[in-house]
């Protein structure tokens, strides 16, 4: 890629930018000419993870979570915000609607607001294979506040944890009883729960089902149950610098109730991660994570040009017939590309 | 690495101040059907609101919904805004309601494909897959 495509780049011009972005997507020559050459320029921005059910309102809410950090009132420049924003591939026809922009209206016009949709393009997990990409393409472009908002999740579309900073997890009341919140899965993951939401009737059951969640795995945390009266203790009096008791937070994301504070609690996670080096084990884990899909994929791809397509077809017709076990037949295939 | 993945990216925007909103959908649904990208944008779209959507979404073709009657102002102004942004690779496809007699001109203005109502989907769908070949 010519230098001045990277400086462009670099520069935040939005033609280059997209055009970087398409190519990054395709998974392209160029596309992994342009992410070697902003890699030494990432690793500064927030990357912000927004996930729960279909429905629960993920896009309006990140609507509002960019509002409010394009204007925070504390005398600075606000940050400039990215959001990538994933919705589902058909697993049919391979095409995707892509409907997250039309509950972000309200950014339009707005030069320090980037929005990309991008389609799951097959991946499951909640993201695409791209996304991570596209972050870091956002990240160089010097993008301080990147917001990932995945496919609509059920409960185990966790990838987002691996990729994000700091994942907020959303509910919207009347989705579940309380066994739901102790399952394993989707809110694990969640530093920061929001119901969204909260006026509609019910609110305050989800609230309180998930502090009780919460306060089953951290017993001393934010509340206790004490003769069968809910005790609240104020969160920041239980946040250490070296615990993070992810807080359960309302909000309407159709008026913007309730966003400040999440914004204020992202920058305590944010402040939290820093101080107790969990920012740092999260870029090692993510840059491992990276390294190893990108082995895991060039891996398969050798394997596929080594194996004669004959031997493979060969192969399967006998794990098909039941002669070999599929066990088996993977051993020889790997082996037989000399791998 | 694995397989370059390219797909035809398609916007579909309701431009302007009417409401009806259901030919977008089945359209943006037919295109999905066929396998395309469609980024949807929703109601009242003012023409600076798709080019900047356009831009931030890198699409190959903006489809333009207008029932108004006010394709004669907006469409020019689409395609004057696309172009100083540097976008003028993107093809412009109109649905809707638009006279015979406003067809040449806009056809002149550079728009690739015009379709009034009952026009069958597949139409549409080979029209963007051969404008993006």
């Amino acid at each position: 890629m010519p230098v001045n495509h990277t400086q462009a780049i670099l520069d935040g011009e939005r033609l280059a930018l997209t055009r970087a972005l398409t190519q990054v997507e395709n998974n392209s020559t160029e596309g992994l000419e342009i992410l070697e050459a902003l890699f030494p320029h990432t690793g500064n921005a927030h990357l912000i993870g927004v996930t729960g059910a279909p429905g629960t309102g993920k896009s309006t809410f990140v609507n509002q979570l960019a509002l409010a950090y394009r204007k925070l009132e504390d005398g600075t420049t606000p940050p400039r915000v990215a959001i990538v924003a994933v919705d589902p591939t058909s697993p049919f026809s391979g095409g995707a609607i892509l409907g997250d922009r039309v509950r972000m209206q309200d950014l339009a016009g707005d030069p320090g607001i980037f929005i990309r949709s991008m389609a799951s393009r097959g991946s499951l997990g909640g993201l695409a294979a791209a996304t991570a990409g596209l972050v870091q393409v956002f990240d160089a472009a010097g993008f301080e506040i990147i917001i990932i908002e995945t496919v609509g999740a059920g409960q185990a579309e966790v990838d987002i944890a691996r990729l994000a900073h700091s994942t907020i997890v959303i509910e919207a009341p009347g989705l579940g009883d309380e066994i739901q919140t102790i399952k394993a899965g989707i809110l694990e993951i969640a530093d920061i729960l929001v119901v969204n939401k909260s006026d509609k009737p019910g609110a305050d059951n989800t609230l309180r089902s998930l502090r009780n969640m919460l306060s089953l795995a951290q017993p001393n945390g934010n509340q206790t149950m004490h003769h069968g009266e809910m005790t609240e203790m104020d969160p920041e009096e239980n946040q250490t610098p070296n615990t993070w008791i992810p807080p359960v937070l309302p909000s309407v994301a159709t008026t913007g109730e309730g966003i400040h504070d999440i914004v204020n609690a992202l920058g305590a996670h944010l402040e939290y991660l820093k101080v107790s080096g969990i920012w740092q084990e999260r870029e090692e884990a993510r840059l491992q994570d990276q390294l190893e899909n990108l082995i895991a994929t060039a891996l398969r791809s050798h394997w596929e040009k080594r194996i004669p397509e004959d031997t493979y077809q060969d192969t399967l017709a006998q794990v098909i017939k039941r002669k070999v076990s599929p066990w088996r037949a993977a051993e020889d295939l790997i082996l037989g590309a000399g791998l | 690495m694995g397989d370059t993945q390219s797909k035809i990216r398609v916007l579909i925007a309701k431009a302007g101040l009417d409401g009806h909103d259901r030919g977008a959908k089945v359209v943006a649904r037919a295109l999905r059907d066929s396998g395309m990208e469609v980024i949807y944008t929703g109601l009242r779209q003012t023409p600076e609101m798709i080019t900047e959507a356009a831009l931030q979404e890198d699409v190959h073709v903006v489809g333009l919904s207008i029932l108004s009657g006010a394709h004669m102002t907006l469409v020019p102004k689409v395609l004057k805004l696309l172009k100083e942004q540097g976008l003028d690779d993107i093809k412009l496809f109109l649905g809707g309601i638009v006279p015979d007699d406003d067809k040449p001109e806009l056809t002149k203005l550079g728009v690739t494909g015009i379709y009034g109502p009952g026009t069958s989907t597949q139409v549409i769908i080979e029209d963007i897959q051969k404008a993006c070949q």
